[in-house]
């Protein structure tokens, strides 16, 4: 979906681009044709819908458009370089992690997979087996409801098994088997293409294809061909396991098990379960609800199925694990602000749950800031910004002296360094790199800190300021997050800590400040452990004194007299409230607090109270969200109501509400139609209509040319009303002649 | 070969009276044979045998396999010309496109294999599946022997009865033949037939005798019942491999076995779990909680406003359509108690199941139900085509039908209930039914 209105947004474009050759009459009917466009793109799924890559690439390269109409041509292409080099760590970095999360799915399965024909492969006749031979082995794999994810998920498996297990790995969805016969022949077709067959083998497949429609049994006699053929020379050489080699069984996924009809299903389980002591068949599902589904599927044959659930990461720790390694790191320059992230968030959880669609998102982001910001160009690694920023040229200069965060800067210095600033280039440069290098340190700091902050802050009950991570982080680069109304509260509770609690606490953050050494918090590990000691040792000092104090309190309670014992129990209340001396453990907490407190002000401040903060955080949340989260409604409203906004013909910009008479007819007619209310009489609204258009032309309405220009008016009228109907804002009623209905409220 | 009775248990009636019908090897038989009877009667078991052990020349074909005719008779001719032949000799292949030619082809095989002086035998297993092919098939095979003039016999297996098959034109009638259920004494020899070779036949019955006194009051199934008692054997056994009591100690063995099988009897034609998860179930000892079956994991994580719509379907669901204004609306005037009395005796919708209702409706419940404003986004729109293809809406109606499509909804109340617990939103109070 997200490509589609990209697509169509960069569609947009290019036609605004080229506005000042067209005249509004030519731009006016693509602009139609797109609007068209428009309901087609709803009819799709948004978890469910899996772009078209082939319709992707615009024709002409990507890093012509970069400079578009900008007089910087020179560094446009080293900010594109620079984009794409980013973009590609990016990428590869959240691969990475795919890979190692599905690592334990993958090995769960193959170790299924290695229990699941064994007495095939032995030929046994176990008693037991004997009894069990009907069941199909069925890995039932939950992953959530995230469709669009699957694909990638599917294709690792596919290719790990392929390369660990079987050659035979076929993947099936439910799209391509509308009934057995499909079914069989896409399994067929897929399992033959699976091995590199001999020129001998294929005379004899391509011989009996066209003549047998693949039936079970004919894959049954490829199979026992085929492997007797391997079982001596072992064609599959990747296959490394020797379990395997013998007898490879033949694994079918089913992508999408729940789009599957149960009639196909189950027959397709009916046949495969007779013909299993032929074929040793392995099914996955892939599931995207619950594992309920396949009792809703298959009431009857679920009986010759041996199910074992597996389940796959959630998507949410997914997206977790993915922001701490793409954005809560130091190793690339790129940043969100707190909205942009806040859109991407907004549209996963709300919407699709789709980790690909948030990293695509995010692609959208790394690629609309080097686009957009010309001083992108110093948001790479430190050691190649420096060179960078001594080439700067006199215009980049001067867009540096033009960032806010960098005029604050320089209204808060003594006039010579303003003066300096503003007028000296070598200055500025050095003084840049200095800001960079502020704001690589602050980075660092900040991200450590904030991991030490939420170690405390997700011990606390009810989440003051969220469980995950991702939240802490939006609320400190939103504001200072000490001046929020949680943080005073959240200080409170903290020290009220337990000491067990507390100390796994310390113990995380020590963790944190060790995983990576700070400049200036690298001392922090050892001042946390030396708190971790003190409160280790405080065990034995206190539990000793704890003796102490109950040895007294006995001593108290030796006289049985209840009068006496009464007024000794409201001495010692008071003697309790009084003597409010804190604990050594409540010292040391409370220091262990004021210590948090202080990092966090100290190095928690959002960005954008650092100079040159724009170089790096990308701030366009608006624009995110407009492509991201299409509002096909909105856009057609505004397109008709506004045909400036899209067309930007300067002919068409109108003040208030009225109707310029060169706009396009579609508009005028819709903008008429607004003012009506649910039955519309079509006398009145051509008259109306004619009036708009001909308003600007002082016409002698007796000529006989007027006559024939009637005739086109009434002519555009009456295909604007079409065009309307076939958008959908009217229908013809019955209830009136020479009305038609509005399908839209609003307007009276 | 073991002999007849020996090897095919409780259907001693049936077997004379197909031996009957069958005759001599060259008598001509009856043209066609239809028999049912309920899943797991043993219908395919004994005619299989029965087929082999007299060394009849047969074909069995399972229809499911054949979803054309064109497979199903190519499959039948091509297994008639293997009949003397072991499987890697026979590599002509016969093509067949109609039962024209299947008759042409079949008189030829016949011949060329020799068998046309003794009947051949078409067993046509699943024979449901033909009423789905083309209409001419049935009654084709139906009257065979009298088509292709030759000494040939099919034989229907179905589990429906003839009167569901037989063909509007008319057609000739085939012997007719009922494979009764199997009676718990039945079940009880045929179960303890094939016992385990290391443990005596008088152990094993025992063994099926409990199994059976538990699971007989739901569960009649021989194949369900056989996979149960291969389940469940292993722990039954155990005090036995252990050392802690003897075969004979039977009292001792169902202390041991009950808890076992009252635990699987949560679980029988589900199938919850694999059975090595079960063996490994059983042998860790552990509680049911620890692994569940597949039921268990009734919880789906849904979007936040894939959350709503559900709901928001469910409530168009099943609220009739002109209580919309008084649930939604914030002014909707006075409930008159009079109209809620007058029909005391409404039926339950949720007896009545889900029913459909259009786009617009279910939007404008979403908007009011929804406590920030939600802007009708293209993702609004391609979730709720999402939760179609989850199955958890269904559209009514046809696909391609653009303008104002229509849906059900299908989950639950359970569910639903579940999922607006995660959301508080209090759906009771929302539907029309729990007034």
């Amino acid at each position: 979906m997200q490509w589609e209105t990209l697509f169509l947004r960069s569609q947009f474009d290019l036609m605004t681009s080229n506005q000042k050759y067209l005249s509004p009459q030519t731009s006016y009917r693509n602009f139609l044709s797109l609007l068209l466009l428009y309901p087609h793109l709803k009819a799709q799924g948004c978890f469910v819908f899996k772009p078209d890559f082939k319709r992707k690439k615009v024709s002409f390269p990507i890093a012509d458009y970069f400079n578009e109409g900008k007089s910087l041509s020179e560094d446009s292409k080293l900010r594109f370089d620079t984009c794409q080099l980013l973009w590609q760590q990016m990428k590869s970095e959240a691969e990475e992690l795919q890979e190692e999360l599905n690592k334990n799915l993958f090995d769960n399965l193959i170790e299924f997979l290695g229990k699941s024909h064994l007495e095939f492969q032995k030929k046994s006749t176990n008693w037991n087996y004997q009894i069990k031979s009907r069941e199909i082995p069925t890995a039932a794999i939950v992953l959530g409801v995230n469709v669009t994810d699957h694909d990638l998920t599917f294709k690792g498996l596919t290719e790990m098994l392929k390369d660990t297990v079987t050659p035979y790995v076929v993947s099936l969805q439910a799209k391509e088997c509308p009934d057995v016969k499909h079914l069989l022949q896409k399994l067929a077709s897929q399992l033959m293409g699976c091995v590199d067959i001999e020129s001998t083998e294929e005379e004899y497949v391509q011989s009996s294809q066209r003549k047998m429609h693949y039936s079970m049994a004919f894959l049954s006699t490829w199979y026992r061909s085929i492997t007797k053929k391997t079982g001596s020379e072992s064609v599959n050489k990747k296959v490394t396991s020797s379990q395997w080699k013998e007898s490879p069984p033949i694994v079918i996924i089913l992508e999408d098990i729940e789009s599957f009809s149960t009639k196909v299903l189950q027959d397709f389980i009916i046949i495969s379960s007779q013909h299993l002591h032929e074929l040793p068949i392995v099914l996955v599902f892939g599931i995207a609800t619950s594992p309920i589904i396949i009792h809703r599927l298959l009431p009857q044959a679920v009986s010759s199925l041996c199910i074992e659930l597996l389940q796959s990461l959630s998507c949410k720790e997914h997206l977790a694990k993915l922001l701490d390694k793409l954005l809560l790191t130091t190793r690339f320059p790129f940043k969100l602000n707190e909205k942009a992230l806040q859109v991407l968030t907004n549209i996963f959880l709300y919407h699709d749950f789709s980790v690909q669609n948030f990293i695509k998102g995010l692609q959208l982001a790394v690629l609309e800031h080097f686009y957009s910001q010309p001083l992108s160009i110093l948001c790479c690694d430190l050691p190649e910004a420096k060179r960078r920023i001594y080439s700067l040229s006199e215009d980049q200069c001067e867009s540096i002296r033009r960032l806010p965060s960098f005029m604050r800067y320089v209204e808060k210095q003594i006039p010579e360094k303003q003066v300096a600033l503003l007028t000296h280039e070598r200055f500025l440069k050095e003084e840049t790199l200095r800001f960079l290098e502020e704001l690589h340190i602050y980075h660092e700091n900040f991200f450590l800190v904030l991991r030490c902050f939420h170690a405390f802050v997700s011990s606390l009950p009810k989440y003051p300021l969220g469980r995950q991570i991702r939240e802490l982080y939006c609320a400190c680069l939103e504001k200072n997050i000490w001046e929020s109304q949680e943080y005073e509260p959240i200080l409170q509770l903290l020290r009220m800590l337990a000491k067990d609690e507390l100390i796994a606490v310390l113990q995380k953050c020590v963790e944190v400040f060790k995983s990576s050494p700070g400049k200036q918090l690298g001392s922090m590990a050892e001042k946390l452990q030396e708190f971790l000691a003190q409160f280790q040792s405080l065990d034995e000092t206190e539990s000793n004194e704890e003796e102490n104090g109950s040895g007294s309190q006995q001593k108290g309670f030796q006289k049985t007299d209840l009068y006496h014992l009464q007024k000794s129990l409201l001495e010692m209340k008071e003697l309790r409230s009084s003597n409010k001396k804190q604990t050594k453990f409540e010292v040391h907490r409370d220091r262990v607090v004021d210590l948090i407190d202080n990092l966090v002000r100290k190095f928690l401040s959002p960005p954008d109270t650092q100079t040159l903060y724009e170089v790096v955080y990308f701030t366009g949340a608006h624009m995110l969200r407009e492509h991201l989260n299409a509002a096909p409604r909105i856009a057609l409203h505004t397109a008709l109501n506004n045909p400036y906004h899209y067309l930007k013909n300067q002919a068409l910009k109108s003040e208030d509400d009225s109707i310029p008479n060169v706009a396009p007819d579609i508009c005028i007619a819709y903008k008429l139609h607004l003012e009506c209310s649910r039955l519309i009489n079509l006398v009145d609204w051509s008259e109306a209509f004619a009036t708009v258009v001909t308003a600007a032309e002082e016409t002698d309405p007796n000529s006989t040319a007027s006559e024939e220009i009637k005739e086109i008016i009434h002519a555009r009228f009456i295909r604007a009303v079409s065009e309307l109907e076939l958008l959908g804002f009217i229908k013809p009623t019955k209830q009136k002649t020479d009305h038609v209905a509005r399908l839209t409220w609003g307007g009276c | 070969m073991l002999p007849l009775e020996n090897v095919v248990l409780c259907r001693e009636s049936q077997v004379s009276t197909l031996m009957a019908l069958f005759g001599e090897r060259h008598h001509f038989s009856f043209p066609s044979i239809f028999i049912y009877g309920h899943t797991a009667s043993g219908k395919t078991y004994v005619m299989e045998t029965l087929l082999k052990t007299s060394e009849l020349p047969h074909v069995i074909v399972n229809c499911v396999e054949c979803f054309t005719s064109r497979i199903l008779l190519e499959h039948i001719l091509n297994q008639l010309n293997c009949l003397n032949s072991s499987k890697d000799e026979c590599t002509s292949y016969i093509a067949c496109d109609s039962f024209n030619d299947f008759v042409r082809l079949f008189k030829k095989v016949t011949q060329d294999q020799g068998v046309d002086d003794q009947t051949v035998y078409i067993v046509l297993d699943k024979a449901e599946y033909l009423r789905e092919m083309e209409a001419n098939l049935l009654p084709a095979f139906l009257r065979l022997q009298e088509l292709t003039n030759r000494n040939v016999t099919v034989i229907f297996l179905s589990q429906i009865v003839w009167e569901k098959f037989r063909p509007n034109t008319g057609c000739f009638e085939p012997f007719i033949m009922y494979f009764p259920d199997y009676s718990i004494g039945h079940l009880q020899k045929i179960l303890s037939h094939d016992h385990p070779p290391e443990y005596s036949a008088d152990f094993y019955a025992a063994y099926i005798n409990i199994l059976l006194g538990v699971f007989y009051t739901v569960c009649r199934d021989l194949k369900e019942l056989r996979h149960l008692a291969a389940l469940n054997f292993s722990k039954y056994c155990e005090p036995v491999v252990k050392g802690e009591a003897n075969e004979r100690d039977t009292r001792k063995l169902w202390r041991n076995i009950e808890p076992h099988l009252k635990k699987a009897m949560h679980t029988v034609y589900l199938r919850e779990i694999s059975s090595s998860q079960w063996e490994k179930l059983q042998h860790d000892d552990t509680e049911m909680g620890q692994l569940k079956g597949l039921s268990a994991h009734a919880h789906v994580e849904l979007p936040y406003y894939s959350k709503f719509i559900l709901i928001a379907a469910y409530l168009a669901s099943y609220n009739p359509t002109r209580t919309d204004k008084r649930f939604f609306l914030k002014h909707h005037g006075k409930i008159k108690k009079a109209s809620l009395m007058k029909k005391p005796e409404k039926t339950s919708n949720h007896l009545l199941g889900p029913k459909p209702f259009p786009l617009d409706r279910l939007l404008a419940i979403l908007y009011s139900i929804v406590d920030s404003r939600v802007a009708p986004t293209a993702n609004i729109f391609s979730q709720i085509t999402s939760l179609v293809k989850l199955q958890l809406l269904t559209l009514v109606g046809h696909d391609d039908q653009l303008d104002g499509p229509k849906y059900k909804c299908t989950v639950s109340l359970d569910f639903v209930r579940a999922i607006a617990r995660t959301v508080n939103f209090d759906i009771i109070k929302y539907l029309y039914d729990f007034l």
